[in-house]
């Protein structure tokens, strides 16, 4: 392997495993049956954070069914990380009037 | 501690209020008079929304009121033959929670249970631990029909596939399964139609309805005798619309507010005394001419 290459590989790594980016991660907050913030515009390789604060579980469901969290009780917390360009809409599939959007570009 | 267990100790089945449908006219006779009274054939016990797995403080006990309800059921003098369940079995769709909830009702004394889920049963998606317990009598599609004491039971399923404006519905396989399954009755034949959510709309700003309300109850109103039967609510609504009859039931968990009266549908914190009178089961009892009647039990002392 060229030493280039190698650096290259070593730079990568670094990146994406060992030392996560805080700018790489946002935060999504539920309370009192929202999503806040209810659109969101992220770049390819986000991880978007859901916490849920309400003592009610909520859940987080793709339409397209492209993710989909477990039912979150007050304070759990689930992530998911878009790899790939799109707009991504979800919502609560225990309360399905709650609904939010995410735009990866 | 202390506070819960005297309330605990204290609880039973008593006074509710029982509704007679009969040629359309809704009357009202007392729950104790109904026990005493000849008024009918115990047909079903209705139990919904046991959210097993909840733990906040609008009741930190649901196991305990569970087996209240399902001691008083079984003190009963006169117990129907077997029960529906119309969903929200567990609070988070856990294996563990599945798993408490199916002991607790297997001490219910009834020879069978029908369980519908509700949106907390499947909240995984296709509902692996709620099927893997309560689908075999669908083939684990969730609805299906069955004929008891001469009147026809359809299950259905309508928190598997919300609309966009959030009610739930039944999902076009669901709806020609619905309309071949009832062009074969006869009109004189009494149903009974049980889902989780309303198959009414009560309020759209919550998702409180079924998107395809209408199109079910079109089907409905040539029958004579129809009962329409949900939880998901946590508290009584109900209606009449000809030969129709829309009832919800109580949850035996914990209140939710009226429609529109809090920011969202969640647990309604209730004084400690004043919940046992607002968790509770719903009886129904056939009469002579072959009428449903409802029962509405709670768990306050009558």
């Amino acid at each position: 392997m060229n030493s280039r290459l190698f650096a290259f590989v070593l730079l990568t790594i670094s990146a994406t495993g060992l030392h996560p980016v805080i700018a790489d991660e946002i935060s999504v907050t539920i309370k009192n049956f929202d999503y806040s913030p209810m659109e969101l515009d992220i770049k390819p390789g986000t991880t978007v954070v859901w916490k849920n604060l309400d003592g009610e579980p909520h859940t987080i469901a793709s339409t397209d069914g492209m993710f989909r969290s477990p039912a979150l009780d007050q304070n759990d917390s689930y992530s998911f990380t878009f790899s790939r360009p799109g707009v991504f809409k979800y919502i609560c599939s225990i309360h399905p009037k709650m609904k939010a959007t995410i735009t990866v570009r | 501690m202390t506070d819960r267990r005297e309330v605990l100790q204290c609880l039973g089945v008593g006074a509710g209020t029982l509704f007679t449908l009969s040629g359309g006219v809704f009357s009202a006779f007392d729950m104790a008079q109904a026990q005493t009274q000849d008024v009918g054939t115990p047909l079903f016990l209705q139990i919904s929304d046991t959210h097993i797995g909840f733990n906040k403080e609008a009741n930190p006990d649901v196991i305990g009121t569970l087996n209240t309800t399902i001691d008083a059921v079984n003190a009963l003098p006169r117990r129907p033959a077997f029960a529906l369940h119309t969903g929200d079995v567990t609070h988070l769709s856990k294996a563990g929670e599945f798993d408490t909830a199916s002991q607790l009702l297997s001490r219910l004394k009834v020879s069978e249970l029908h369980v519908v889920p509700g949106e907390r049963d499947v909240t995984d998606g296709p509902g692996a631990e709620f099927f893997a317990r309560f689908g075999k009598p669908s083939s684990n599609k969730g609805y299906y029909s069955f004929d008891a004491n001469g009147v026809h039971f359809v299950a259905l399923v309508n928190v598997m596939n919300f609309k966009p404006n959030g009610l739930g519905a039944l999902g076009e396989d669901q709806m020609a399964w619905l309309r071949d399954d009832l062009s074969s009755r006869s009109a004189s034949q009494p149903l009974v139609v049980f889902a989780h959510m309303p198959l009414w709309t009560i309020y759209e700003p919550w998702g409180w309805g079924t998107a395809e309300g209408e199109e079910i109850a079109s089907l409905l109103r040539r029958f004579g005798s129809v009962t329409v039967l949900n939880g998901h609510i946590h508290q009584i609504v109900q209606k009449v619309e000809g030969n129709i009859l829309f009832h919800t039931a109580r949850s035996t968990a914990y209140p939710q507010p009226s429609a529109g009266s809090a920011p969202g549908p969640g647990p309604l914190l209730v004084p400690r005394a004043e919940l046992p009178g607002m968790l509770g089961v719903t009886m129904a009892v056939m009469d002579s001419k072959r009428a449903v009647s409802l029962a509405d039990t709670s768990l306050a002392q009558g």
